[in-house]
């Protein structure tokens, strides 16, 4: 790994955190982040699925959207139907182009501030600019984002993160998933949701940057809870079947194409007021020629980014988009697009690896069962 | 170990008479971290010096393991089919990859010893 100098990478609050506890740091969307700590990835993976980790994910942009109907004023630029977001309500979305790519994919939760609705935003680091810029310059004039340059994110995942958190701040029980509200956390005034990237119940929690390393810390003190680094993350929601942008996602796959249809809402589909509406009604209606799917490989050997996907004749029918050793599997698992005829699960395709042939079957997604919390 | 010799790429040599058994050494395993998976070279291949003669696969990346020395390939660490995270364990001893018959044991006067290795290391920190 090439040094960068200090005054290239940005650092989040945690910094100090990360580097006490021996993290090892790599650059990462132009931040300093913590790949991995002594544990490993593997022993934090672990940690999440059965206990609780702890992920700074501060890097990434927030935001707020306020003024006249902001959910009407951003539907220009989404799929998803955020005008029927009810307060502490929230939404995976996707921020598209006009020829139905994805530009990015985002959370999007209803807030009010003294009464008056608003839409609390968190978008990709590595997008964040570019989102921001795009989002203010496609506004009504009466709609203003505020990014939020003061606010760090905790993400608390696990079946024990609720009771970790609970301690600190006794109100978050009552939230299920893809719900969220303001509430005092460790004395700092937060928002906090019951969301997060690893298919696990838990919570992410923005609150001021001069806060973050306090609440960080008497969550670490928790004997359930674990540090856990961008290694574990990714292995985490690999193996939850959620995609990363910029690889199973990007600006020429389209949400029907990503197996993200349930994000273009019903009334939406009916309006088709959104960027590239023709082209995703189309893949709707009539079936894309490639779809994302699971896969997994025989034997034991990963397949990563990049590797071809092909049929038992030697065509090629796709690539591998992410890949990996799943920690809870047991084995490797990877996404991937493949032409729709071979989208099928139990289908068996070859990947190439290193000029040698692994058998491997498309598989349905997640590859670990999703654990959140639902209403009852 | 006096007879254990490091290339710049962190792999080592361990040389018992004609035979030379080969590995990473105990810092490239700590910075790939988890190994889930090495592949081995065939028995019988014939390896130059720098060839690729191994991969191994940490839950993140793939890394090659280049040769230290040339050599027939006669052996290969079956071991680390069943249980890869041996290479994170006991790099230098049952995380061993494979043993070569050395085709130029002069080749092992390019390596480091021990106590450069060492320093080769502080330096790259």
């Amino acid at each position: 790994m090439a040094s960068v100098p200090d005054t290239e990478v940005r650092k989040t609050p945690l910094y100090d955190l990360h580097t006490s506890l021996g993290a090892r740091m790599v650059p990462f969307a132009g931040y300093a982040m913590p790949v991995q700590y002594p544990a490993g990835i593997i022993a934090e993976h672990n940690a999440t699925r059965g206990a609780a980790g702890l992920f700074d994910v501060s890097h990434m942009g927030q935001a707020i959207l306020r003024g006249e109907d902001p959910a009407a004023s951003f539907e220009r630029l989404v799929p998803g139907d955020i005008s029927g977001l009810t307060t502490g309500r929230m939404r995976y979305t996707l921020l598209l182009n006009d020829a139905g790519g994805i530009r990015d994919d985002l959370m999007v939760t209803r807030i009010e501030e003294n009464g008056v609705p608003a839409l609390f935003l968190v978008v990709n680091a590595a997008c964040k600019d570019a989102d921001f810029a795009h989002i203010s310059a496609q506004l009504a004039s009466d709609v203003e984002l505020q990014i939020l340059g003061d606010s760090a994110l905790l993400a608390l995942q696990g079946p024990k993160a609720e009771a970790a958190l609970g301690e600190l701040a006794p109100e978050c029980r009552e939230l299920v998933f893809m719900q969220g509200a303001e509430m005092t956390v460790n004395g700092a005034p937060a928002y906090v949701t019951r969301s997060g990237y690893t298919g696990e119940d838990g919570f992410e929690i923005s609150l001021p940057n001069d806060a973050v390393a306090g609440l960080a810390q008497r969550l670490l003190d928790h004997p359930d809870v674990m540090p856990v680094g961008l290694g574990a993350r990714d292995s985490l929601r690999l193996e939850a079947g959620l995609c990363l942008y910029g690889h199973d996602i990007d600006e020429t796959t389209s949400p029907i194409e990503a197996g993200l249809a349930w994000a273009v809402g019903k009334r939406r589909r009916e309006t088709a007021d959104f960027p590239g509406a023709e082209t995703i009604l189309r893949h709707l209606n009539e079936g894309p020629d490639r779809k994302r799917v699971g896969i997994r490989p025989d034997g034991r050997a990963p397949v990563r980014e990049g590797a071809e996907i092909r049929d038992g004749g030697g065509g090629q029918v796709g690539v591998i988009t992410s890949g990996g050793f799943g920690p809870t599997i047991g084995g490797p698992v990877a996404m991937g697009y493949v032409d729709s005829a071979a989208a099928v699960a139990g289908t068996t395709l070859n990947i190439e690896l290193r000029g040698r042939t692994v058998a491997a079957k498309v598989a349905d997604l997640p590859f670990v069962p999703a654990n959140y919390k639902r209403a009852s | 170990m006096a007879d254990r010799k490091y290339s710049e790429d962190h792999e080592w040599v361990e040389v018992e008479g004609e035979t030379g058994m080969i590995g990473i050494s105990d810092y490239a395993q700590e910075q790939l971290g988890d190994v889930v998976f090495v592949e081995l070279p065939d028995v019988g291949k014939m390896l130059d010096r720098g060839d690729e003669a191994a991969v191994v696969e940490s839950v993140k990346a793939a890394a090659e393991v280049y040769a230290p020395v040339g050599g027939e390939v006669i052996e290969v660490n079956d071991a680390l089919n069943g249980d890869p995270s041996l290479v994170n364990t006991d790099a230098f001893g049952d995380g061993w990859f494979a043993k070569l018959r050395l085709t130029d044991p002069a080749e092992l006067d390019e390596l480091m010893d021990e106590a450069a290795y060492k320093t080769f290391c502080e330096g790259l920190d």
